[in-house]
């Protein structure tokens, strides 16, 4: 991506999980993986991200762990970097820059005193990275030698062989397994079909860590085991098959006894390595395996599914754990939208729902299901399908409109309005209407009301018509609540409409008829006016916010973008662009325009009342955008850069063609990224345990200068033979555990008191604090308390009756 | 080429036998084949897997097991009898009674002095090999139970028996039983284990085949289980060990072939470990024997096949050496016709068919028959020996068929509808073929159509003719000339009727044509072995069967092999070795400009598959008589089933 002033495009949020293989810390407590520009750490058991390590500039492209240090790992990224870090405290150590390169993806091995790194260039070369051992933490890596060339730009279709000896190489139709010792390459070669039809291109390679042995996939479902490969001819394979489609991922497990693989299947098959007439399977897994990784110790496997998911799963058997991504299905037909409430993205999620993703936590939130019916998982059928939903201004209505295509025709229709439910904290189904136009509908608008009671939906359909349908209190008396229904149907001249925008004070409706766009007012349903720009028709329509709001700005199929004032009736300006999404910031002027020109797409922000654009990027992605949402910020950023300030009211979030979803960051912002998560300090200790609290705050007091008791590690590091006999150091071991109490020092009280008060504080009364408090008890004998009066226990009483007469006080108040 | 009215018989009944034991002598390159029916087929594998000779069979012989010793062949089978063969007159030589009921297994140990044979009452008997014979030597412990298979260590001191449940090592010295595995089947404990196949391995491990579908690796010192490996959900049939005793094979009841490779786990290492590698499925039944050459696997069954698979890691790649063969047909013809009275004689093995062809009087391009072919006669041999050969003449009032002991001639009368048959005596034989300096047998005969000459070839490679007409004057064979001798065995030889030259096929596909009168080569023949035969002719895998010639046009020559049917004519140019040989069907779709250019010596007519044979008859029609795969399949016994995946 080009860097574009101090405004860069990133991925953040909603990224794929699934882009990469993940790793497993040695532990199996922690789950590593690529997730757009920053490597997150999930924890295994909980499912919670724990953080996110960043500082990669570009997409990373693999997480791996550093062999020869358990608690570290290694990134790699497109931005040319490979970086070191401690993933349990999130701390980059080092990091290598290498300005030839940008590396796809990264093996790493370590097969002589120094540390190589293997990476795969764009040119998908196999170069092997040099990284010296220095003090600093940037070092450029300069030497870089070339190992393969011309490999498959999957990373899956390379592994390392045994020890590190050799490494393997999949083409399409070609095994090559270069041996590093030797200098020496040996390549197998497929037939492209065999008789019986089957395919057999590689699709991903893995190697048995203690024994010379290739696994191969293929595109037939066929697995491949290959020995004796340091001979040219005497090379053999021996073939397993279960797969009935392309095997995506295999894995060993890390003592070779069990051999991994996966498909389009959904279901995890463990076959016994030797024996592999025997094999177990796991099911149901849900969505195409994509990756599989098995944790150093084996006790974990995950895998990687299509829909942006990673399984955590417990020695094949039990799915333990399910880590879920933002979902990205092959396709989303509705818009991105903003739930109002909870600001939460919403778009197209499993089939038949809409999902709910938090872009602030970078969590799903949940799915709700609009379709209401068992998706079949069955490729040809036609099924219901969400494509389309709007939600009002203050969230208190969801519309959904589903559609299922089974013959031009036959096209069936549901229009779904949803209340949101304060108590079940959901949207629960208000009306479905079924069939609510004859055609396709083409646009679904809620005016924005800001006294928060919205009555009115607008909908626009091929079949030449829109109707404003109307929240209505139920004709009969019955204990129904309010429902909608259809309240006004207009047309003009026989024309299909293709879309309609509410103005910012909903006073007025602009509906795009092909070519003219009618303005009408809801209050009466009295067409206003009409404006027109042929040829070429009206594609997309927008009214301009706050001190704009008397621009409609529409986007036509010929390649110009019009901007009309209301107030005259007539065109302000005009210009030529190929609009292929314009939206409204709706915190600010700002209008932002997807441009499709020559194969990318070009970003414009401008203010409707303004000559030049504010902001603009060129050559944003490859393909058309489409998707695009403005998501308001938490926090308003003060940012007086006139390139960025447009970013101070929202952050700009669209989907690419190929399914990314990317946003635009500020230098300033980024700064403060980096800048926090370098502030993060070491601590050795890692669980708060019961153990740890009691050990740990013991230990604390050791430290302690003025804690006269040195000894005990000392004692501890003694050689056993030279030590005085059990009996004698016994007494002096527990003496030493005693010590805190006898001599306490001024400031351990205290630390002790406010230790002892945030407990309080917390209300809890578990037996592990009652115990950690138990020194507190014991008389302080004569400890130099010279001024306080009171005793310890008198100060507690006191700061407990504090605390109650607070609150008391407040429950008064209130 | 011309057009010819073509009689398609597929009306001959031929059934192969199952094949059900082999045995292959690596020194001379020669596979033994047991079939059902109790005959012997010797293939050379040196010479483009010719089938050299045959043994017929007897209806009492079951052969189980066949062993080679020196060149010596032995068999036995379930009449309890080891029968050496004589491979020069084709016929058993002796027979020795085991005295232990139906002998399920032999094998000689690899010192070549003792046989071992397994017995139905559960001894292991020894016989010690002589020089002309075999003696009985002493018994093993008796065990409980069949023995079903035996394997000598190669050193010879130690033997394994695989029974039923179990299998036992015993000390080749004192007969003592040392060892016993129990193989039963855990899971199902109730159903016994067969163990089919045991292989002893000179790292003193055992690798045995059961019943139960599993190749099981033992260690045979201590006795224990080192490796399982399930291949099948029936059973495992034959083990076959390489040379080297890198890779073993197993045959299934799937018809599967699974390959499996002592292979080292990490290079450079020695701890070979068997990893089940390849799978071969070339046949549709039972695999029931196995052989493993040097570069190939040999496998045959149920289906009567018999494939030579060759592992491409030991052959050079796209030679004619990396084809997978299939050997369906006999190689020589069992079909002979009497070309003047349109009549064809079937040879079974127990009987003979003689039929008249059907007719048809219309023209065009199908003829639809207007009279049935009719089965005249069916001749049923006497006695437990299976028929060799046979012959019927040209006029078709003499029939003939020989066994290993005797030889019938009838003569039979055919008159509007009336059929009579009569037995001929014939006189102890008054002349007697023998060829100098060789000891082999006669396999091929061919006498000229007007009676003076007879052309005989043995597997030697030697033709000689002699001269029949002075046979009328004398009672001794006078010797013509003997053709210059060619490294591969002749498969057909024909004298033509006009201009007396000698045409013979050989297993390399090769050509040659002699002239009786000059006894020298011909010039065509010798410009045939200048220019050389096409690639595409070389690389054909069956050898040609039978010769004719086309009385009208001399230059014709007819050949046929299984899969084609050519006709040579002499008159026009050999094809050129880089271009395409086409054959006629190709030939029509071309240009007529082109045709012209491309038109060679080969006809070749590939429309006829599996050919059994071609005559030609003297009103210049065409009998071919085919036997197609699907009617073989049909009569065999119906597959294991299996699942099928999507089915």
């Amino acid at each position: 991506m080009v860097e574009h002033g101090d405004v860069r495009v990133v991925h953040k949020g909603g990224s794929k999980i699934n882009f990469r293989e993940p790793a497993l810390s040695t532990d199996s407590r922690f789950l590593l993986c690529a997730s757009g520009e920053s490597v997150k750490v999930f924890s295994t058991a909980t499912e919670e991200c724990l953080h996110a390590l960043q500082g990669h500039t570009d997409l990373i492209t693999g997480v791996l762990l550093r062999p020869s240090n358990h608690l570290q790992a290694y990134s790699c990224s497109l931005d040319g970097t490979v970086r070191l870090w401690d993933f349990t405290d999130g701390i980059l150590i080092r990091w290598a820059k290498s300005n030839r390169v940008n590396i796809w993806c990264c093996f790493i091995y370590v097969w002589t005193v120094h540390l190589h790194v293997c990476a795969c260039t764009e040119l998908f070369q196999l170069v092997a990275v040099h990284l010296p051992q220095c003090g600093e933490q940037l070092v450029e890596a300069k030497e870089l030698s070339a190992v393969l060339s011309n490999i498959s730009s999957n990373p899956a279709a390379s592994a390392f062989g045994r020890e590190g000896q050799y490494i393997v190489s999949a083409k399409p139709l070609q095994l090559e397994v270069y041996f590093f010792k030797k200098h020496k390459s040996y390549s197998f070669f497929l037939k492209k079909d065999n008789q019986k039809g089957g395919k057999n291109t590689f699709t991903c390679i893995t190697c048995h860590p203690t024994e010379d042995c290739i696994a191969s996939g293929h595109e037939d479902g066929k697995i491949r085991l290959w020995r004796n490969f340091n001979h040219r001819k005497e090379y053999t394979y021996s073939t397993l098959h279960w797969h009935h489609s392309a095997v995506s991922s295999l894995r060993f497990t890390p003592e070779g006894t069990n051999l991994l693989s996966g498909g389009v299947e959904s279901v995890l098959v463990q076959w016994r390595y030797n024996q592999e007439s025997q094999r177990d399977f796991l099911p149901r897994l849900g969505g195409a395996i994509t990756h599989i990784s098995v944790s150093p110790d084996g006790a974990l496997f995950c895998t990687s599914h299509s829909d942006n998911k990673i399984t955590i799963i417990q020695s094949c058997v039990k799915v333990s754990a399910v880590i879920q991504g933002l979902v990205k299905g092959d396709r989303i037909r509705t818009d991105l939208m903003i739930e109002p409430r909870s600001k939460a993205l919403v778009l197209n999620g499993k089939p038949g729902h809409l999902q709910f993703y938090s872009l602030q936590r970078d969590k799903l939130l949940y799915n709700l299901d609009i379709v209401q019916q068992e998706y079949i998982h069955e490729s040809g059928l036609e099924q219901f399908e969400v494509v389309m939903a709007a939600f009002d201004a203050s969230g208190s209505w969801l519309a959904t409109v589903e559609e299922r295509k089974q013959k031009a025709p036959e096209l069936e229709l549901n229009l779904k309005l949803w209340a949101f439910d304060d108590q079940k904290q959901s949207f629960v189904l208000n009306t479905t209407i079924s069939a609510p136009h004859e055609g396709r509908i083409t646009a679904l608008c809620f005016p924005h009301v800001s006294d928060g009671q919205t009555t009115m939906l607008v909908s626009t359909s091929r079949d030449g018509h829109f109707k404003a349908w109307q929240l209505a209190a139920p004709a009969h008396t019955e204990d129904e609540g309010p429902s909608w229904s259809c309240d006004f149907l207009g047309a003009y001249h026989s024309l299909v409409p293709e879309c309609c925008c509410f103005s910012a004070d909903s006073s007025l409706l602009a509906v795009g008829f092909q070519e003219v766009v009618t303005v009408w007012t809801p209050a009466s349903w009295e067409l206003l006016t009409t404006l027109s720009q042929p040829p070429g028709a009206v594609r997309d329509l927008c009214f301009g916010r706050l001190s704009c709001s008397k621009y409609l700005l529409g986007a036509t199929t010929s390649r110009l973008l019009c901007c009309w004032n209301l107030l005259t009736c007539s065109l302000e300006w005009v210009t030529s662009m190929d609009v292929s999404l314009l939206l409204a910031d709706p915190l600010s002027e700002n209008m932002a325009a997807f441009c499709f020109e020559a194969g990318s797409t070009d970003l414009f922000v401008f203010k409707p009342g303004e000559p030049r654009p504010l902001f603009s990027h060129k050559a944003l992605c490859s393909g058309r955008v489409t998707h695009a949402v403005f998501v308001p910020r938490e926090v308003m950023l003060e940012s007086c850069d006139e390139a960025s300030q447009w970013l101070n009211c929202s952050h700009l979030y669209f989907l690419t063609q190929s399914m990314d979803l990317l946003t635009f960051i500020t230098k300033a912002e980024e700064d403060k990224l980096t800048a926090s998560s370098k502030q993060l300090v070491v601590s050795d200790d890692v669980a708060m345990t019961p153990f740890h609290l009691l050990l740990g705050k013991h230990r604390d007091q050791l430290e302690n200068p003025q804690g006269s008791n040195v000894s005990l590690p000392q004692l501890l590091q003694m050689p056993a033979h030279v030590l005085p006999s059990a009996s004698f150091l016994c007494s002096m071991f527990v003496q030493s555990l005693l010590i805190s109490v006898n001599k306490p020092s001024e400031q351990n009280k205290e630390k002790e008191e406010e230790m002892e008060s945030e407990k309080e504080e917390e209300d809890s009364d578990g037996e592990m604090e009652s115990r950690i408090s138990r020194p507190e008890h014991m008389p302080s004998g004569e400890s130099g308390c010279a001024a306080p009066a009171l005793t310890k226990e008198e100060v507690r009483e006191l700061r407990r009756l504090k605390k109650l007469d607070h609150s008391w006080m407040k429950g008064l108040l209130d | 080429m011309g057009e010819f009215v073509v009689h398609r018989v597929r009306f001959f009944d031929y059934m192969p036998s199952a094949i059900r034991a082999m045995a292959f002598n690596g020194s001379t390159q020669r596979l033994a084949v047991a079939r059902g029916d109790g005959a012997v087929e010797i293939f050379n594998f040196a010479d483009n897997y010719f089938q050299e000779k045959v043994i017929p069979g007897r209806s009492d012989r079951a052969i189980e097991a066949l062993c080679w010793v020196r060149g010596r062949l032995f068999s036995a089978g379930l009449s309890g009898e080891i029968i050496e063969y004589d491979l020069e007159k084709l016929r058993p030589r002796y027979s020795v009674e085991a005295y232990g009921g139906p002998i399920w297994t032999i094998s000689s140990n690899s010192q070549e002095t003792l046989l071992g044979v397994g017995c139905e009452d559960g001894t292991v008997k020894m016989f010690e090999i002589l020089e002309e014979r075999i003696q009985f030597q002493r018994n093993l412990d008796r065990q409980k139970g069949r023995i079903i298979s035996l394997s000598w260590h190669p050193s010879g001191a130690q033997i394994a028996a695989g029974m039923i449940d179990m299998i036992r090592i015993f000390d080749a010295e004192t007969g003592k039983s040392t060892l016993k595995r129990s193989s039963q089947n855990r899971t199902a404990p109730k159903t016994h284990v067969v163990v089919w196949s045991v292989a002893f391995l000179s790292n003193d491990t055992v690798i045995s085949g059961d019943s139960a579908g599993k190749v099981q690796i033992w260690d045979a010192v201590t006795g224990t289980l080192i490796r399982n490996h399930l291949i099948t959900k029936w059973d495992v049939l034959g083990l076959a060990v390489s040379q080297d005793e890198s890779s073993v094979i197993a045959g299934t009841s799937e018809g599967t072939v699974v390959q499996f490779q002592a292979l080292a786990s990490t290079m450079g290492q020695e701890n070979n470990q068997w990893v089940r590698t390849r799978t071969f499925k070339n046949h549709t039944h039972d695999v029931r024997a196995l052989v493993h050459t040097d570069t190939a696997v040999v496998s045959g069954g149920m289906d009567t096949q018999l494939v030579v698979r060759p592992l491409l890691d030991k052959v050079e790649k796209n030679t004619q050496e990396s084809a997978l063969r299939k050997i369906l047909f006999p190689h020589k013809s069992l079909v002979c016709c009497a070309r003047k009275a349109g009549l064809l004689l079937f040879q079974f093995p127990d009987h003979l068919e003689l039929w008249r062809l059907g007719e048809s009087r219309q023209a065009g391009d199908r003829l639809p028959v207007m009279k049935n072919p009719e089965k005249l006669i069916q001749l049923q041999n006497k006695g437990e020996d299976h028929i060799c050969c046979s012959a019927v003449s040209p006029c078709g009032s003499w029939v003939a068929f020989s066994t290993v002991s005797s030889v019938r001639l009838y003569k039979l009368q055919l008159s509007n509808g009336n059929i009579s048959i009569k037995k001929m005596l014939l006189r102890a034989f008054s002349a007697f073929l023998s060829f100098p300096g060789s000891s082999q047998p006669i396999h091929l005969l061919s006498a000229s159509e007007n009676g003076n000459w007879l052309a005989a070839a043995n597997t030697d490679g030697q033709i000689h003719v002699f001269n029949l007409h002075k046979l009328k004057v004398s009672s001794y064979l006078f010797l013509h000339c003997t053709l210059p001798v060619y490294s591969s065995c002749p498969t057909a030889i024909a004298i033509h009727p006009t201009t007396g030259h000698l045409l013979s096929a050989h297993a390399d596909q090769q050509i040659f044509e002699f002239s009786l009168k000059l006894k020298e080569y011909t010039a065509w023949s010798r410009s045939l072995q200048r220019e050389g035969l096409h690639p595409l002719w070389l690389q054909r895998d069956t050898p040609i069967t039978h010769i004719a010639f086309n009385r009208n046009k001399p230059a014709h020559v007819f050949l046929h092999d299984a899969f084609m049917f050519c006709i040579i004519d002499q008159s026009l140019p050999l094809p050129q070795a880089r271009k395409k040989l086409y054959n006629q069907m190709d030939l029509k779709t071309i240009s007529p400009q082109k045709r012209m250019q491309e038109s060679h010596a080969f006809k070749i007519c590939k429309m006829f598959q599996h050919l059994l044979s071609i005559h030609l008859l003297d009103d210049s029609s065409l009998v071919v008589v085919e036997r197609p795969l699907a009617d073989i399949v049909s009569q065999l016994p119906p597959p294991v089933r299996q699942k099928k995946f999507a089915t």
